[in-house]
């Protein structure tokens, strides 16, 4: 593992200056020094459910997968229908170990140009796993399929039920083209710019791949508008656990699959009957018999968070163990996400959690805890 | 009555025998946004150094020590409903608990006000 370990060295976002001159606390994480919070968590979680937030994510991985069989060679190592996928569409997938594991959850585009040009793919994978899933995609994808790792460009996401028209100011009519999971790409300030419509807060929004170099531009653009304010990782990981969104690392990782991961919608219903994807015998069988353990969420009764690591009882017997916790500013009460045991996974089933030698009950809960206000196609904006 | 500081951020004022501990304005701006204070219940027996209280950010969970041996005598009531006033008025009315000292002389390791704002320039 030389290759990680030669990453241990925190590097600096294209923003980083950017971020400091505007008041933010920087923090390492997935080795980079990052914005945690500028104003302040719960108003920086409001601002974005309420308006629009700009969210560096320049950390996570962006890749080109490009080829003839280039979908085929991606649906042996993830269960989604990349044959099936349009240009311009995106799908959320999983990127499985040999025995089923979940090595990333990642987000796949359909760039190829035109109807018969070479098939081309944008992958976005997580910033702490981007170097192990380069070399996982390089080990595992033909020859034939090239692999590349655009680290000369920047993304930001902008999220919040303002965020369409904010961005339609500056791109006219991306809010018109496009609906939740769609992607196009344009030209802005003499650069392209990659443009998917969806993001990781339950909100409506944009992911937007820049030039690194040029990103500052972008972002000063954005914010120039006041509907717009940067937000923090601290309020990117409050709004995701409200919208019921897995953090790799903490809700997925290695030791589970997609059934017991509750990311079984991922798994199309044409790789369902067809399997050939990495653990499909194992995930299949899951999907049929049912999982052994189950991510859930859990409505934590009180005022006291229950965080991640804490284990959850069912009566004495332990029974699951929280993967991520905390207090949810809209819900305005602590929630949290975790395993439990196949027989405790019902909605409305009590629990309890242990935190400091206390007990504390949960009810394990419906995700999302925040509605879902993605821009569907059909439906009314 | 005189107020001391420790290095981990708490205050403590005495009164005699007597006195009153919270976290300061310096702490609260680190920790962020305060959704939870969990305080020590009447009759507790805390020893210098030691866990007291914890106070829970949106983020995450950080223990609070007590700058001196004593005895609880109460925990602060008014955090239970309104948390986020260790963020208003930490040094204030968002103090964690009173507790009677056990050994005065424990005082005489912490810091006066000039020192813990030269020790906190120095963060």
């Amino acid at each position: 593992m030389s290759e990680t370990e030669d990453q241990v060295e925190t590097q600096m976002l294209p923003l980083d200056g950017w971020h400091r001159a505007r008041g933010a606390r920087m923090v390492p994480f997935a080795g980079y020094e990052m914005p945690i919070q500028y104003e302040g968590i719960m108003a920086e979680h409001e601002w974005a459910r309420t308006h629009a937030g700009l969210f560096d994510v320049s950390h996570m991985g962006q890749l080109i997968v490009e080829g003839d069989g280039a979908a085929e060679a991606l649906e042996a190592i993830m269960p989604g229908d990349f044959s099936a996928l349009k240009p311009g569409r995106i799908r959320y997938s999983l990127l499985l170990a040999e025995d089923g594991g979940i090595l990333d959850d990642l987000m796949v585009t359909n760039v190829t140009e035109s109807e018969g040009a070479t098939p081309r793919y944008y992958v976005v994978v997580n910033g702490a796993t981007k170097w192990d899933d380069i070399g996982f995609l390089r080990e595992h994808l033909p020859d034939e399929i090239t692999l590349n790792h655009l680290d000369d460009r920047g993304l930001l996401a902008l999220q919040g039920p303002e965020a369409a028209a904010v961005l339609d100011t500056l791109v006219p009519g991306v809010a018109d083209e496009l609906s939740f999971m769609q992607g196009t790409s344009r030209e802005w300030n003499g650069a392209p710019l990659g443009i998917g419509r969806g993001g990781y807060t339950g909100e409506d929004g944009f992911e937007l791949s820049y030039p690194a170099d040029k990103l500052e531009d972008l972002a000063n653009a954005l914010v120039a508008d006041e509907r717009v304010r940067p937000i923090g990782l601290g309020a990117r990981d409050s709004l995701r656990l409200e919208a019921g969104l897995p953090l790799y690392g903490h809700d997925l990782d290695e030791s589970v699959d997609p059934v017991e991961g509750s990311a079984a919608f991922a798994i199309s219903k044409a790789r369902r009957e067809q399997g050939g994807f990495h653990g499909a015998e194992r995930i299949l069988a899951a999907l049929a018999n049912g999982p052994a353990k189950k991510l859930v969420g859990f409505s934590v009764e009180g005022r006291m968070p229950v965080r991640e690591g804490a284990p959850v009882f069912a009566g004495t017997e332990e029974v699951g163990r929280v993967t991520s916790g905390g207090f949810a500013p809209t819900v305005g009460a602590p929630i949290a996400m975790g395993y439990v045991a196949a027989a405790y996974t019902a909605p409305g089933t009590a629990l309890e959690a242990e935190v400091r030698g206390k007990r504390v009950p949960l009810t394990v809960a419906q995700m999302p805890f925040v509605p879902h206000r993605y821009h569907r196609k059909g439906a009314a904006k | 009555m005189t107020r001391y500081f420790t290095e981990d951020h708490e205050w403590i004022e005495v009164d005699g025998d007597t006195a009153t501990v919270g976290i300061t304005d310096y702490a609260q701006g680190q920790l962020g946004d305060i959704v939870f204070v969990e305080v020590p219940a009447g009759g507790t027996a805390l020893s210098k150094g030691g866990e007291a209280a914890v106070v829970e950010s949106v983020k995450a969970a950080s223990d609070v020590y007590s700058p001196v041996s004593g005895t609880v005598t109460e925990g602060n009531p008014a955090l239970e409903d309104d948390p986020a006033l260790v963020n208003t008025a930490p040094e204030g009315d968002g103090w964690f608990f009173k507790l009677t000292i056990t050994d005065a002389g424990e005082l005489d390791g912490l810091m006066d006000e000039a020192a813990y704002k030269a020790f906190c320039d120095t963060l």
